[in-house]
């Protein structure tokens, strides 16, 4: 960051407020909330992946002392809505307990409430019910090519989503094209798998026909989606946002859950908890993140210049929509990356399977999209045989050329790719690199370089959803803020929604203290619960710097503007002349003649005589932003603003692999980050490097694996692996700022920073590693067993051709 | 049952089934909520708490294993109310967590580090944290704050029979 700043706090090295509490054990998670007479729900799934449920016997479990009430999805459908879905799939309904027929392993059969969990989970046990097994279908592949067996039989096939979109001048610009190449590329089903599990409680009072709910959620619109499920009006649904969130990264939306304990709260009469165990987390939470397959070919010139792109993505969604089918949409916002592709074919297919139900996770489908780019430029500068850095030099967007207009529709806002690839390598050379590298293998070892040049679209709006279903009118994702200076004079701002990890309090205090001239530090944060709320989208698509930040931005310069105009009036000046200064206003001819921050304050609590005409009394004002570049629909011909900002990550890294365990160790590892101006210096490093963590995790060790018979077999934290900090190398970050014009400070967004790049730059990596041995991978997680394998397979062929 | 459990310096009696593990016993019989469930099968470490200054998994213990034992939580190591330890302020510098759940974990971690070893190499704290998973921050503000606190700890004014 430059050494001369423009801001008073923002950019600033500041603490971060939440942690406090934190470090005291002192946050508020839905699982320290307990209310008088709490009862307790365990969960009884299904064991087959794929069963018509003929009968249940409760009476055994009803008898085991504690229990309350045992529910089963014939009940629970016949007095609720399905879930909410963005699809329009009318005939693949998701409802919190499975009803007649389970399509998961692991799926939510029946809910068990008792005095307390552990008798609960007893009873569970003694509920004993009756499966027809059902053939099953658990390859995306096979899912979409046949109909020989159908997740959803009603609906007729088991594709929710199949729309291709071609923008641009694709089959000419192959025709042209001297050179082709095609890659097909395995994103492995993995997730975020945060360390407190979700958690909610829902307590139904029918005197005031209210329904608390305190819930360990990152969910948008989640209000809405417990309301029209449950059948009441939201003005009965009251959701406390001032929960912590023990880490999300998308996942937390916990709307089956809710729904649930929200249903039995009313039937019962008492709170009802439901708090994940890791099995319920990782099997039948619905938190699953993608599993993707991709065919990507490109037709480029013998200069390595990428002409065009055609890409096909096959999610395999699990066995209900949720919010994934929507994770193919995103990246068409960034379908390009940093390259000049001219044009582009994108075939974005969503199939149900009999697996876990995915949701939201971190980048929202970006992750995996860059790693299907991202290997196809080594491969296309392998086939060329060009230096991969220099690849991307030249097909990167120049400085001089934004604002860019991809061929999707989407201008990226600003960048300076070239001049972030510059800088790391100004860092670290390449030769050192290459040396260091050679070093290893001149030791015996295989060891290989790997590059991503990854975007972060920013700022999240949901042009996804009618870009995948024309149904869908959103064309508004707001976030909010209110601000008001109270009857002594102290500032208090209001957001509205959860935050998971992300110091959104520390960012509305900065911003509103850097409009009012104000130390954050004596502003109080608030999260009134949604009944009190502004309309708010909530912290998704790295947006909420942008949005929230925005929002608090101009939340606070109305209120400052209101003080500047009371004080004008009352000093009986012009208000050009009136001079806004650290909390006071003095006259710009007469800087004397002032009005101090008490003296505003007393004017607009108490002293209505001396404000102008028709203003309201008090200190308070709002703002719901809209997402900046918002408002549009997508095109006729699927063109989309997505996502209003882009940060730019390159990642440069060094791997080491023992051939003989096959074990892949991260030696160097440096980023190159431009998230435009940053607000908190700590946070956007702390993103950033959780981010690489997470995305070392999905390269080499995290994958919700299943046998042939459907059973999930990483069920724990022994079977799946995430990184701890043995696994995590030293990381240093280069930072380059290249402010955006759509925003405030010129911030973008930094939440997603890290994960979208570091799966890409570890499979490159792993893949120069093992070049000399003339194989390759493209299937992630790169597992040390698999890559054990197949260095013994490719050493053992090597010696026998010798 | 009825056990006796000396937690953070008093001592304590609670009324618990034989199956209660220590972590469920300090979060919801003690009212000592800073000790995470995560896993519940010992490999996330966020219910660590300090057992005989040793840190161990209180998900993996039943409550009456404790008892004769000294346990100390995070509430035990935080000097008083809105007053912080070194350890706690270094975690708060450098920014040494995100979302807070494995935080406490860390900081008792930390603590039983620090006691053993006043001046860890980096090395030696990525190890003593290695058993505690953090999916916030990739570990770095995590390790720069253990270094940190070990500095302040070291540079601090002691009486001389702690020296």
């Amino acid at each position: 960051m430059s050494a001369i700043s423009k801001f008073r706090y923002v950019s600033t090295d500041r603490r971060v407020r939440e942690d406090r509490r934190f470090v005291a054990g002192k946050g508020k998670f839905v699982g320290d909330i307990v209310l008088p007479n709490t009862k307790h729900v365990a969960l009884v799934t299904c064991p087959h992946a794929a069963a018509r449920i003929v009968a249940i016997d409760k009476s055994a479990a009803l008898a085991m002392p504690g229990v309350h009430y045992i529910l089963d999805g014939d009940e629970l459908a016949a007095a609720t809505l399905p879930l909410m879905t963005g699809l329009d799939t009318p005939n693949v309904p998701r409802r919190p307990l499975a009803h007649q027929i389970a399509r998961y392993s692991g799926e939510w059969v029946v809910a068990v409430v008792a005095d307390t969990r552990a008798q609960a989970e007893d009873a569970a046990e003694e509920v004993v019910i009756d499966y027809e097994p059902l053939p099953f279908v658990l390859d995306a592949e096979q899912a979409l090519e046949s109909n020989d067996i159908l997740v959803h039989e009603a609906h007729g096939s088991n594709v929710l989503l199949d729309k291709t979109f071609t923008w641009g001048e694709v089959d000419k610009d192959f025709a042209a094209s001297p050179r082709k190449l095609k890659l097909r590329v395995k994103w492995g089903r993995s997730s975020t798998v945060p360390i407190e599990t979700f958690g909610v409680t829902a307590s139904w009072d029918p005197w005031r026909d209210m329904l608390d709910v305190y819930a360990s959620i990152q969910m948008p619109r989640f209000n809405d989606q417990i309301g029209v499920a449950l059948k009441i009006p939201l003005t009965s649904v009251r959701v406390h946002y001032d929960v912590d969130v023990g880490g999300s990264y998308g996942v937390k939306r916990g709307i089956k859950h809710t729904v649930l304990c929200g249903y039995l709260s009313r039937r019962l009469g008492f709170p009802i908890r439901l708090i994940e165990d890791r099995l319920e987390n990782m099997r039948g939470g619905d938190a699953h993140g993608p599993e993707r397959l991709f065919d990507v070919e490109v037709a480029f010139d013998d200069n390595g210049i990428v002409r065009a792109m055609k890409m096909r993505a096959l999610e395999n969604v699990g066995a209900y929509a949720g919010r994934s089918p929507f994770q193919l949409g995103k990246p068409v916002g960034a379908i390009v990356g940093p390259y000049k592709i001219q044009s582009v074919q994108y075939r974005a297919v969503a199939v149900v399977t009999n697996k876990t139900t995915q949701d939201a996770v971190r980048g929202f489908g970006q992750a995996p999209t860059n790693v299907a780019l991202e290997r196809t430029m080594d491969e296309v500068a392998n086939l060329l045989g060009l230096d991969r850095l220099e690849i991307r030099r030249r097909n990167m967007i120049r400085h001089e050329e934004f604002p860019y207009v991809i061929p999707s529709g989407t201008t990226y806002d600003s960048g300076d790719y070239h001049a972030v690839v510059d800088k790391v390598m100004a860092h670290t050379s390449y030769e050192s690199m290459k040396a260091e590298r050679d070093a290893f293998r001149a030791k015996g070892l295989l060891a290989g370089i790997g590059f991503a040049a990854c975007l972060e679209p920013s700022g999240g709006n949901a042009t996804f959803e009618a870009l995948l279903n024309s149904k869908v009118q959103t064309s508004t994702y707001m976030d909010s803020c209110r601000v008001n200076v109270d009857g002594l004079g102290a500032i208090t701002a209001m957001m509205h929604t959860t935050s998971s990890g992300q110091g959104h309090e520390t960012l509305v205090g900065t911003v509103i203290g850097e409009v009012l001239q104000v130390d954050p530090e004596m502003i109080r944060v608030v999260r009134p619960d949604s009944l009190n709320s502004l309309p708010s989208g909530t912290p998704v698509g790295s947006r909420m710097a942008i949005m929230l930040g925005g929002a608090a931005f101009h939340a606070a310069t109305k209120l400052k503007t209101k003080l500047v105009t009371i004080a004008a009036h009352d000093l009986g000046i012009p208000l050009e002349r009136a001079v806004y200064e650290n909390g006071e206003v003095y006259d710009k001819t007469n800087p004397e003649h002032r009005r101090s921050w008490l003296d505003l304050v007393q004017i607009a609590w108490r002293s209505y005589h001396r404000m102008p005409a028709d203003m309201e009394p008090g200190l308070a004002a709002s703002h719901i932003m809209q997402v900046p570049t918002g408002g549009h629909l997508p095109t006729a011909d699927g063109k989309v603003q997505m996502y209003p900002c882009t940060s730019f990550e390159f990642h440069f890294i060094l791997v080491s692999i023992d051939p003989v365990l096959g074990r892949p160790e991260i030696v160097k590892y440096r980023i190159g980050h431009d998230c435009g101006t940053v607000i908190n210096p700590k946070i956007v490093r702390g993103m950033t490097m959780g981010g690489i963590a997470h995305g070392i995790g999905a390269a080499l060790y995290e994958e919700f694996a299943y046998n042939d018979d459907g059973q999930l077999i990483a069920q724990s934290f022994m079977d799946y692996l995430l990184p701890s900090s043995h696994e995590v190398p030293d990381v240093e970050i280069i930072h380059h700022v290249t402010p955006s014009p759509n925003t405030v400070f010129g911030q973008k967004g930094s939440g997603e920073s890290g994960y979208l790049g570091a799966p890409a730059a570890v499979a490159n990596a792993v893949n120069d590693a093992l070049r000399p041995l003339g194989i390759s991978t493209n299937r992630l997680p790169i597992k040390v067993s698999t890559l054990g394998d197949m260095i013994a397979a490719a050493q053992e062929k090597k010696s026998k051709g010798q | 049952m009825r056990i006796k459990l000396d937690i953070n310096g008093a001592e304590r009696e609670f009324d618990v089934e034989a199956r209660t593990t220590l972590l469920d016993c300090l979060r919801d019989h003690a009212a000592l909520t800073g000790a995470h469930a995560g896993c519940e099968h010992g490999v996330c470490g966020a219910c660590t708490v300090l057992f005989d200054g040793v840190a161990v998994r209180s998900c993996l213990m039943f409550a009456p294993q404790a008892e004769g034992s000294t346990i100390t939580t995070v509430e035990g190591v935080t000097p008083g109310p809105g007053e912080m330890s070194v350890i706690q302020d270094a975690f708060c510098e450098t920014h040494g967590m995100q979302c807070g759940y494995c935080t406490p974990a860390m900081v008792l971690v930390a603590h039983a580090l620090l006691i053993d070893n006043p001046n860890p190499t980096r090395e030696e704290i990525v190890d003593a944290i290695s058993g505690n998973i953090c999916r916030c921050t990739g570990y770095a503000q995590i390790i720069d704050a253990i270094a940190l606190a070990a500095e302040r700890r070291r540079g601090a004014n002691r009486p001389a029979e702690r020296a």
